[in-house]
């Protein structure tokens, strides 16, 4: 079990099936959803048994397979996973069936090819998985830049107003980042002594000049900013987020920001610990700046989809800090930050995608009183909702709760700021909930028929493992946490940073 | 008095280029003999088999490591990996030549001594078969392009120089449509290049007075004495270095290249994107890494400070060209800049990763050139960039493949376009030209931005009423596209094999 090659696999298989769904004729649409639909399904199961077969507290990477690619560059098909890569491999598994599920009806309106759309979907899968699974740089910056295409086409060619200008600029934003990391990645090559594995260059990283680190781990930094997105390089995500159909928007902020963060921690943090230490500071202004920004935009928005995205960047700032305040507890918190936000936010997105499909518009305004017309479908919103301001009881609650007091070991006064970025989030959400679901009923909204149609079988099964895998996670984390933790001590033993001792402990009121 | 000699003559070495300048000569005849009908299937057979044949002799002599004609030309591993690229371009950019079913009579102009607009000319712009003299002609000028990447002395350079250049001055003019754009053409490049090439002429007797021989050797042997007057050197230098670079369209000796470029049928535009860029850089290579090694620290500044104002300035104007032609004009000539920044790394790596990038550039162009030659209304070529609207619905095939290749430009890995930038950049770095690959970064974030305007164009807007109709391609156009696009695919996933032939040929005899 051990020695199957899982992580190849995992990582081709939804680029064959995107190679199947092409090929089904335009006019099958039904067709396409089907094998698509399948095809993720095929893909999550492997993923399961992976989890499975992870054998937590053994090596930090596992499931190692390495092919031979560009030997003159010593570019090779190297793929890995440590408990960090682990869970993404599993949320993207099983956010893209969701998404996939979700998209069922909305794409015919759109009178563009259907099997297109899933055959961007499923190549998208591909890239996302290979960038989490990839052990050798060249891989992974591959895997990186390629995302962009799908998802260009995807928001491009089904987005909704102003769609092209947001796909453009959500391309344009990551290639910027992706050619500082091309620069970087090339520059590593050439002082980590002309190799692209992963291993090989941290061994080598401990010789790096510190200039040279430091201007490195910048190049590294700013693609995994603009890529989260931290504040100041977030401004293309409101627009990707609010043009992109719902279901791929879940998907865009569920895991590709993602990658963002995950970078950090596998790139930035192991491969420049030194300089990871001298730019924490900036990084941890730059992360609570986001908190406290965007959940102030957020509360400001007219349109769902954008105060979904801008949420988001709140809660990457949060991921942020915890990264940076190199302490064990906020980086598994960060980490399992990452999984709950992608749950959560995801969710999120998945409703208020039904929700703009019933009403034709994303518009706050446009909605008032939705609950009287369509109760279940609101209860669900205001579920994902209290999970996005992570309330107790649901899965973000335990991350936000490990981000902050692991973060206020290190830096109290950020982790203070960062606590008023909660009652922030409860404003944005509760008033966005109270605005479109609470109150007397629009009466423009009682003259649309699909405001009629509470919530259907289909997406009932869209959110069903959503809110229950929130809950499950938000009472009963340590299947999750047990995987994260070995491999966040590990990246924090990579920075040289040691988790401080209870603060009693260091005040020195402890005789000796 | 000593017994005259004659040199040792390697004619197994010299074959590609007897075989190319051989079969110009018997085109010709052909031109002379054959009755009009029969003349086009001839002349196109004739040009592929001899292209065929002298890249299947350079194929036999890959092995060879001489100088041979008393030190004229040199026959090494740069020679023979540039003339294979030179020919499997070539006979690519044939292909797109010898193109006769997208427009009627091909793209060339059947007399081009009639006067633009007369009579005459209004009866042989319908459908009168283009001439065929281009056939013998492209072929003198692939022969020429040949001798230009093998040539040991500054002396045989400037012949191959002009044995190239000139068959391309009157291709330039040969356009069917638009021209008078084309002649224009032709005669900006015709003096402007004749300028360069006098200053080619120029620098060769100013380094002859230094160094007392043209050959690269002596010009290497010269450098390394201190005793000469540096003022020869160094203004001999810089005006061969101007020829060259003129030749590389590399700023600011690009002015000619839009125009050439828009005004040349496209075929020709090809070829000259394509194969000229190899000769030229072939040929600029072996005069900087064999003749002036020793003064690599006085040109690296200079030149660096050239390559940096190419990119900037092609990616630059590119963001505001309109038309399509124009458009991959600059990105051609911001391309020039990455393959300098390949240049100046001044080491192995920067020698095979600039041949790297000049066949996978070479195929990517030549695909790019093949598309613009289809996308067409009544008037010809409909070049400008809002008549692109729409046509990812109108042929979808089509627009996929331009966008493909367009990613490529831009530098997206799985394609060939990423693993040259990269492969180049690599070596820039190797080489301690780091501030040289920052410039390339950033000019290509803004080059990304033109191409990606393309994209948007052809997928995201309706079609309109202007949007052409896309000619369905010829046998020849479809093998040249093909070739070109699984070029660029392959090179970008799979490209060791070519990356260690570029690295087993990256050493100059002198």
């Amino acid at each position: 079990m051990k020695d199957f090659p899982f992580l190849s696999i995992l990582t081709l298989l939804p680029l064959v099936g995107a190679a199947v769904v092409a090929f089904i004729p335009r006019s099958k649409g039904g067709l396409a959803k089907t094998v698509a639909l399948a095809w993720s399904l095929v893909v999550l199961v492997l993923s399961i048994v992976m989890w499975v077969a992870f054998q937590v507290g053994g090596d930090r990477f596992q499931f190692r397979e390495s092919y031979q690619w560009i030997p003159t560059w010593d570019a090779r098909f190297t793929f890995a996973a440590d408990g960090i890569a682990l869970v993404m491999l599993v949320l993207i598994a099983v956010l893209v069936p969701l998404v996939i599920l979700a998209s069922w009806n909305d794409i015919d309106e759109t009178k563009r090819s259907v099997p297109t759309y899933f055959a961007l979907l499923l190549t998208l899968e591909c890239t996302m998985i290979g960038v989490f699974a990839a052990a050798d740089v060249f891989l992974f910056y591959v895997f990186f830049e390629v995302m962009l295409v799908p998802m260009y086409f995807i928001i491009g060619s089904y987005g909704g107003q102003r769609r092209q200008y947001a796909a453009v600029k959500f391309f344009l934003y990551s290639l910027v980042g992706g050619l500082f990391m091309l620069a970087a990645v090339i520059g590593l090559w050439v002082v980590g002594g002309h190799t692209f594995d992963w291993a090989n260059l941290k061994d080598a990283s401990a010789a790096f000049e510190t200039n040279t680190a430091r201007w490195l781990f910048l190049g590294f930094f700013i693609a995994f900013a603009v890529k989260a997105p931290f504040f100041p390089f977030h401004t293309w995500l409101p627009d990707a987020g609010g043009a992109a159909p719902a279901p791929a928007a879940a998907l865009l902020v569920g895991v590709l920001d993602k990658v963002g963060t995950f970078g950090i921690l596998r790139y930035c943090l192991p491969l420049f610990p030194e300089a990871s230490r001298w730019f924490a500071p900036a990084a941890l202004v730059l992360g609570v700046i986001g908190i406290i920004y965007a959940a102030l935009l957020a509360v400001g928005q007219n349109d769902l989809k954008r105060l979904v995205s801008y949420t988001s960047i709140a809660h990457f700032g949060f991921i942020g800090i915890g990264i940076f305040a190199f302490t064990t507890q906020a980086g598994t918190g960060s980490v399992l930050y990452m999984v709950n936000h992608g749950l959560a936010t995801g969710l999120l997105f998945l409703v208020v995608g039904m929700f703009v499909a019933r009403r034709g518009s994303a518009l706050v305004s446009d909605f008032g009183g939705a609950g009287k017309l369509v109760p279940v479908l609101a209860g669900v919103l205001f579920f994902a909702g209290l999970a996005s301001l992570a309330l107790p009881g649901t899965a973000p609650f335990v991350s936000e709760f490990l981000v902050l007091i692991g973060t206020f070991a290190t830096h109290k006064v950020y982790a203070v700021i960062a606590t008023a970025g909660i009652i922030l989030a409860a404003a944005y959400v509760l008033w966005m909930f109270q605005r479109t679901t609470q109150g007397t009923l629009n009466p423009a909204l009682n003259d649309v028929p699909a405001m009629h149609k509470d919530i259907t079988l289909r997406e009932k099964l869209v959110v069903a493992p959503l809110v229950l895998l929130l809950l499950l996670l938000g009472f009963y984390p340590k299947p999750v946490t047990d995987v994260i933790n070995p491999a966040v001590q590990a990246t924090m033993q990579d920075v040289g940073k040691t988790d401080p001792a209870p603060t009693a402990v260091a005040n020195g009121k402890v005789a000796r | 008095m000593q017994d005259l000699k004659l040199p040792d003559i390697d004619y197994g070495a010299l074959a590609p280029m007897l075989i190319l300048l051989g079969a110009a000569c018997l085109g010709v005849l052909f031109e002379a003999l054959l009755p009009k009908a029969r003349r086009h299937g001839f002349q196109l057979g004739l040009a592929l088999l001899a292209t065929v044949a002298a890249l299947v002799t350079v194929i036999i002599e890959r092995n060879t490591r001489i100088v041979t004609i008393g030190g004229a030309v040199a026959i090494d591993g740069p020679t023979l990996f540039l003339q294979g690229s030179i020919l499997m371009l070539g006979l690519v950019s044939l292909l797109l030549i010898g193109e006769r079913t997208v427009e009627a009579g091909g793209a060339f102009v059947s007399q081009a001594a009639v006067t633009v607009g007369s009579q005459k000319d209004l009866r042989q712009a319908g459908s009168q078969p283009g001439a065929t003299e281009v056939y013998p002609l492209t072929i003198f000028s692939l022969g020429g392009m040949l001798l230009f990447v093998s040539a040991n002395d500054l002396l045989t350079m400037f012949v191959a120089l002009e044995v190239l250049s000139l068959p391309l001055y009157l291709l330039c003019a040969l356009a069917r449509r638009r021209r008078l754009l084309s002649q224009e053409a032709a005669l900006k490049y015709f003096l402007l290049g004749s300028y360069a090439s006098a200053f080619f002429l120029f620098g060769v007797a100013l380094l002859y007075g230094y160094s007392g021989g043209v050959d690269l050797a002596a010009i290497h042997n010269a450098v390394a004495d201190p005793n000469r007057s540096e003022v020869l050197l160094y203004a001999g230098l810089a005006l061969v270095a101007i020829g060259l670079l003129f030749k590389s369209a590399a700023a600011p000796f690009h002015v000619w290249t839009p125009d050439v470029y828009q005004g040349a049928p496209t075929p020709i535009t090809a070829l000259m994107a394509a194969c000229t860029k190899v000769a030229a850089f072939g040929a600029l290579l072996r005069v900087l890494y064999v003749a002036f090694e020793g003064v690599r620290w006085d040109f690296q500044p200079v030149l660096g400070v050239i390559a940096i104002l190419t990119m900037l300035i092609g990616a630059v104007l590119a963001v505001t060209q309109t038309d399509m032609k124009r458009l991959l004009a600059y990105s051609s000539i911001a391309n020039a800049g990455y393959l300098l920044v390949g240049v100046l790394a001044l080491n192995k790596e920067g020698l095979a990763s600039t041949m790297f990038y000049l066949v996978a550039y070479g195929f990517s162009v030549l695909a790019a050139f093949g598309i613009v030659s289809l996308v067409r209304d009544a008037e010809g070529e409909a070049t400008h960039l809002s008549r692109w609207a729409g046509l990812g619905r109108k042929s979808p095939l089509l627009a996929g493949v331009f966008s493909f290749i367009l990613l490529a430009f831009a530098g997206i890995p799985l394609t060939s376009g990423f693993t040259s930038k990269f492969a180049v950049f690599g070596a820039a770095i190797d080489g301690g030209q780091t501030w040289l690959v920052i410039v390339g970064v950033i000019t290509s974030m803004v080059l990304a931005f033109p191409y990606l305007r393309v994209i948007v164009m052809m997928w995201l807007q309706e079609p309109g009423e202007s949007t052409p109709t896309v000619s369905i391609p010829g046998f020849l156009t479809s093998a040249a596209l093909a070739i070109g696009v699984i070029a660029t695919f392959a090179l970008g996933v799979i490209p060791a094999p070519l990356l260690d032939l570029t690295n087993d040929a990256a050493q100059f005899v002198r």
